[in-house]
């Protein structure tokens, strides 16, 4: 009953703030919308028995993916309210799409069962003696290692392409160039001025390089 | 599971029709395109979960991990993009893309 009653209320709140990230003219708003989001679907994934991915979407979702988004949100300065026109044409077709899809979904659930001898075709059952992050610590590292390795270098791979993208030479900053410096000749940087007697001497031009 | 299947399929479903509503809505702003890209891959992993959870097999749990660390890369690559994007033009604007040339 009261397992019933959690489902109903976050899921109502998952929906609702679901809608509020679609709809909302601030994005700021829309990203904190879609954090609370995230939170009633861990609760979700509890209710379903996977409690180490409940506390996965709550840590790497709300605290990394979610917190992303934010920044980049705040970060650059969009107007936004320029980017919300068109909001209104596009909603009657979005609108349909949309309630064809459901539609299409519900036809589908409402006709739907598992095969009696489903049961018997599981691939590795659920443990009933050992913990959900137990359970899953078994599979990934034992009959799932590859594809986890893989992940890892999935992750791996995008964060060096996040670095590689985004990152920007600041030429602000002095650095040495061991090249240059040893290459130079003195007549790039020295001159040699004969100076007369009582007129003194013209500066001669500065050398342009900025980089010795 | 004490929630019955069809419960949890039918708040994924109504999860995946609003994020495509949401991408058809926002057809200018990609910082809610890629949120609503969130949306729907967190219904696909409600879905996982609850026939996980349904038919007493780790699989699906196992397969929501990896959806969840595919959906977070995607998240940084696409925000880095949109980060040099916004460098570049001063917008995020989706329709100018297809200006960029070369």
């Amino acid at each position: 009953m009261i397992q019933n009653l959690a489902f109903y209320l976050f899921s109502f709140i998952l929906l609702a703030s679901a809608v509020m990230v679609v709809t909302n003219r601030n994005p700021v708003h829309a990203v904190l919308f879609l954090i609370l989001g995230f939170v009633n679907a861990a609760v979700l994934f509890l209710l379903a028995g996977a409690e180490f991915l409940a506390f996965i979407l709550a840590i790497v979702y709300v605290g990394a993916v979610a917190v992303l988004f934010l920044f980049v949100v705040m970060m650059l300065d969009v107007d936004f309210a320029a980017l919300h026109e068109g909001f209104q044409r596009y909603a009657p077709v979005g609108a349909l799409v949309a309630l064809i899809m459901f539609a299409e979904l519900a036809f589908i659930a409402g006709t739907w069962a598992i095969a009696p001898a489903g049961s018997a075709d599981r691939l590795f059952p659920t443990p009933s003696d050992v913990s959900n992050t137990v359970a899953l610590g078994q599979l990934i590292y034992t009959s799932y290692l590859p594809l986890f390795q893989l992940s890892g270098v999935i992750l791996l791979v995008a964060m060096i392409g996040a670095i590689v993208l985004t990152h920007r030479d600041r030429k602000r900053s002095l650095q040495q160039d061991l090249f240059v410096q040893h290459t130079r000749t003195p007549a790039q940087t020295l001159a040699m001025v004969r100076a007369p007697l009582g007129v003194g001497v013209a500066l001669p031009e500065q050398p342009q390089e900025e980089t010795l | 599971m004490l929630i019955p299947l069809s419960h949890y399929l039918v708040v994924s479903a109504l999860l995946l029709v609003i994020g495509i509503f949401g991408i058809f809505m926002n057809r200018k702003n990609i910082i809610v395109i890629m949120m609503s890209i969130e949306l729907i891959l967190l219904a696909a992993n409600l879905n996982f979960v609850a026939f996980s959870g349904a038919l007493h097999d780790m699989v699906g749990q196992v397969f929501t991990m990896f959806v969840l660390t595919v959906a977070a890369a995607e998240a940084a690559i696409g925000l880095a993009i949109l980060v040099i994007y916004f460098r570049n033009r001063g917008s995020i604007e989706v329709e100018d893309v297809t200006l960029m040339k070369g």
